[in-house]
């Protein structure tokens, strides 16, 4: 029993070491998060690169089949822009190429450097559904006042399977002067 | 039984006077009462909080509180019950009772128990200005997002976030030491041949508690640092415009919330281990498969936490093992309600207030277990999310879970801790007039909920009114009730009839019973040569 203040004191350290594990753990989260949702395909944030036309059409068009593919559009915190979907619902055939775009606005005083992230409802769509040409590919930069029509070029892949109807494509548009985490976020996509 | 009676002129040395005794207190018994004392005075404070939200929503419209005032309140209220409350009120139990249960003269480490207790003033100091700095000058927005503190809306609000991360980084810090301090007593300083599994069940049901908090409320302590970090520094763990992600806040925030649901639980758990037998007059019913089954629900509880996500778009395969995890873990908890059941069976039973609240407590936290079964099935829950119906379940939790069972502890105890006999007919009266309004504001809770009465909203519809007003009589009586809560005690501790060692007649049945070989009210310090064990 003599020596029981020392075997405390060393439980007592073990324990608050188990502490100190956890907490690294909570921060540990935040990359093996994202790892996580990578490698399951969970909450990829339709991310689908640019694919050549050709890629995705050489299994002809399914004119059998018709897909509802809805466009949406958000403006994130602080960007003062307009952005309006000039084709908000469009019926489509797998394996056929379709033009879409966005009407968008600075309403701000200043030039504005904005990036659009996609988005696709049911997730499981998303590598279904290819952009040959994209303006969420880059950065837009509008001056005050100024508009644009933004092009969205898609073919929906034949390979959808037969349970999805819908596909909702939904953009976020951000404002990229908030630091320069969002450039890293954007150049890996 | 052996009987080394501890004479009361053992503690003529250095038993300190003044305010000093408590201030620089090292002593187990000591600190128990002020995390009592602290427990009862933060449940008043939660308790008017909640009186005035039930006064708002009395009738629809806006009558006393306007919308944001009303969510600060509600925030707070939360953040009161859970970790002013009901987390002190079950670690001054701990104190009290752990060292004299297992025979040791005290806590392992008495300079770490006055640090984890005197923290907890200060927390709560904090947590009072995390409310009402918005009301002043430059104080931005108050604390409107519920006590879950989801971004992007926890970013935006006023100086008042500040205030409440640093409330949580203080009452994290203070459980974690006296998780630290309870787990390194029961494993250390057990009297020789008190074994594990002699060991009561409250001890037991602490020392999972300790291990489970040491877990969790270092992730939530992270979660939050994020949370500040994103408001001041710049940086962006929770916003998508950074490469962040909000979802992951609430992947933190569950990892410790669900555990903390158990840590809520399983001291009152152990509570009823204590009280069952001791009215039943049996052992406890297969006391170490209980034991298992406290050990699986805490390792359950630590991998279902996303049940609370189900609508932020996971994945069906990931909300299917969520759900199932969440199905599974009624397995242990029905076996412990079953237990206990199994121990009445036949017993000897006389129904003093202890007593009646673990009978209570049996049949109402089966209830809360019926509707979190509901709730973890993902259909369902997808229509109760975020209705009156999840307030109605987590409160017949809550309330019966763990509020219940330690006022059982106290009504069990207090003979033992002031060496009184409260009064029966008071306890009984307070017993009856607590339940039967708790019921009343709660239950039609469910119906609120399922016609679609959304939670944390200050105003709703017309169709809701009768229920609203229901319950919020109900919450009046209920809260009412706690004045005669306050007065028994009060009565108990000043005088009355004169309690023996053991004033419950079958109090030792099935468990070692130290604790009862010590006088009412025992020494100021309990074992000072290790007590034998029959």
């Amino acid at each position: 029993m003599s020596n029981q203040p020392k075997s405390n004191r060393k439980l007592g350290l073990g324990l608050a070491s188990i502490v100190v594990g956890m907490f690294g753990f909570g921060f540990a989260m935040v990359p093996l998060y994202g790892l996580f949702c990578d490698i399951t395909g969970i909450n990829r944030a339709g991310g689908t690169g640019r694919v050549a036309v050709s890629d995705v059409t050489m299994l002809g068009v399914d004119h059998d089949r018709k897909v509802r593919v809805d466009f949406d559009s958000t403006l994130n915190a602080g960007l003062n822009w307009e952005v309006t979907p000039q084709t908000t619902t469009l019926e489509v055939h797998p394996g056929k190429v379709y033009d879409v775009s966005y009407r968008v606005r600075n309403n701000s005083d200043h030039a504005v450097v904005a990036q659009a992230i996609p988005s696709i409802t049911p997730w499981q769509a998303t590598e279904h559904f290819n952009k040959t040409e994209c303006f969420c590919f880059e950065q837009q930069t509008l001056q005050p006042g100024e508009s644009a029509d933004l092009g969205l070029r898609f073919v929906l892949s034949r390979t959808l399977p037969e349970k999805y109807n819908t596909v909702t494509l939904s953009y976020t548009f951000m404002d990229t002067n908030r630091d320069k985490m969002i450039r890293n976020a954007v150049s890996a996509r | 039984m052996s009987t080394e009676a501890i004479h009361a002129d053992h503690d003529h040395h250095h038993a300190p006077s003044g305010i000093g005794r408590w201030l620089f207190s090292t002593n187990h018994k000591d600190i128990g009462t002020m995390y009592l004392i602290f427990s009862l005075v933060m449940l008043f404070l939660g308790g008017a909080s909640a009186m005035m939200l039930r006064a708002e929503l009395f009738t629809p419209g806006l009558q006393i509180l306007d919308p944001d005032t009303y969510n600060n309140l509600l925030t707070n209220h939360a953040l009161i019950m859970v970790f002013g409350v009901v987390m002190p009120a079950a670690a001054g139990m701990a104190n009290w009772m752990i060292p004299m249960m297992i025979g040791a003269p005290d806590m392992a480490l008495p300079r770490l128990n006055n640090l984890s207790f005197w923290i907890l003033p200060f927390a709560a100091i904090m947590l009072i200005i995390s409310m009402i700095a918005p009301y002043f000058p430059g104080g931005g927005t108050p604390i409107n997002t519920g006590w879950t503190l989801y971004p992007p809306l926890s970013v935006q609000v006023g100086m008042g976030m500040d205030f409440a991360i640093f409330t949580v980084h203080l009452l994290g810090i203070s459980s974690i030491l006296a998780a630290i301090n309870i787990i390194t007593t029961i494993v250390n300083m057990r009297a020789p041949g008190m074994t594990y599994f002699k060991l009561p069940l409250f001890v037991w049901s602490w020392l999972l508690t300790a291990l489970l908090l040491i877990m969790i409320m270092p992730v939530l302590a992270g979660g939050v640092t994020m949370l500040l970090f994103d408001r001041h520094f710049g940086t962006a763990f929770f916003d998508a415009a950074g490469g962040g992600d909000p979802v992951l806040f609430q992947h933190l925030f569950w990892f410790f919330g669900h555990p903390e649901v158990y840590v809520l639980l399983l001291p009152s758990i152990g509570i009823l281990g204590m009280v069952v037998p001791t009215f039943s007059r049996k052992p406890l019913f297969a006391y170490k498969p209980l034991v298992y089954s406290m050990m699986m629900l805490t390792a359950l509880g630590m991998v279902v936490w996303a049940h609370h996500q189900y609508t932020v778009g996971m994945s069906e395969a990931v909300t299917t093992y969520f759900m199932i995890g969440t199905i599974l873990i009624s397995i242990p908890v029905g076996y412990m309600l079953f237990s206990f059941i199994f121990t009445m069976w036949r017993g000897a039973m006389t129904f003093e207030t202890p007593m009646l609240f673990a009978v209570a407590i049996v049949l109402m936290f089966s209830f809360a277990g019926v509707t979190g079964v509901m709730l973890a099935v993902v259909p369902a829950d997808l229509q109760y999310h975020d209705t009156y119906f999840v307030v109605a379940h987590f409160h017949y939790a809550l309330i019966p879970g763990s509020l219940f069972g330690i006022y059982a502890g106290v009504f069990y105890w207090l003979p033992k801790w002031t060496g009184h006999m409260y009064n029966e007919t008071h306890g009984k009266i307070f017993f009856w007039w607590t339940t039967i309004s708790f019921n009343l504001t709660f239950f039609v809770q469910h119906f609120s909920g399922l016609a679609g009465m959304p939670r944390r909203i200050v105003d709703y519809s017309p169709i809701f009114a009768e229920f609203n007003m229901i319950s919020s009589i109900g919450a009046f009586s209920f809260g009412a009730s706690h004045l005669l809560f306050l007065y028994i005690i009060i009565k108990t501790v000043k005088g009355g009839e004169k309690a023996s060692d053991k004033p419950w007649e079958g109090a030792q049945v099935g468990t070692p019973g130290l604790e009862w070989t010590l006088p009412s009210p025992p020494p100021f310090h309990s074992f000072t040569t290790p007590p034998a064990i029959k």
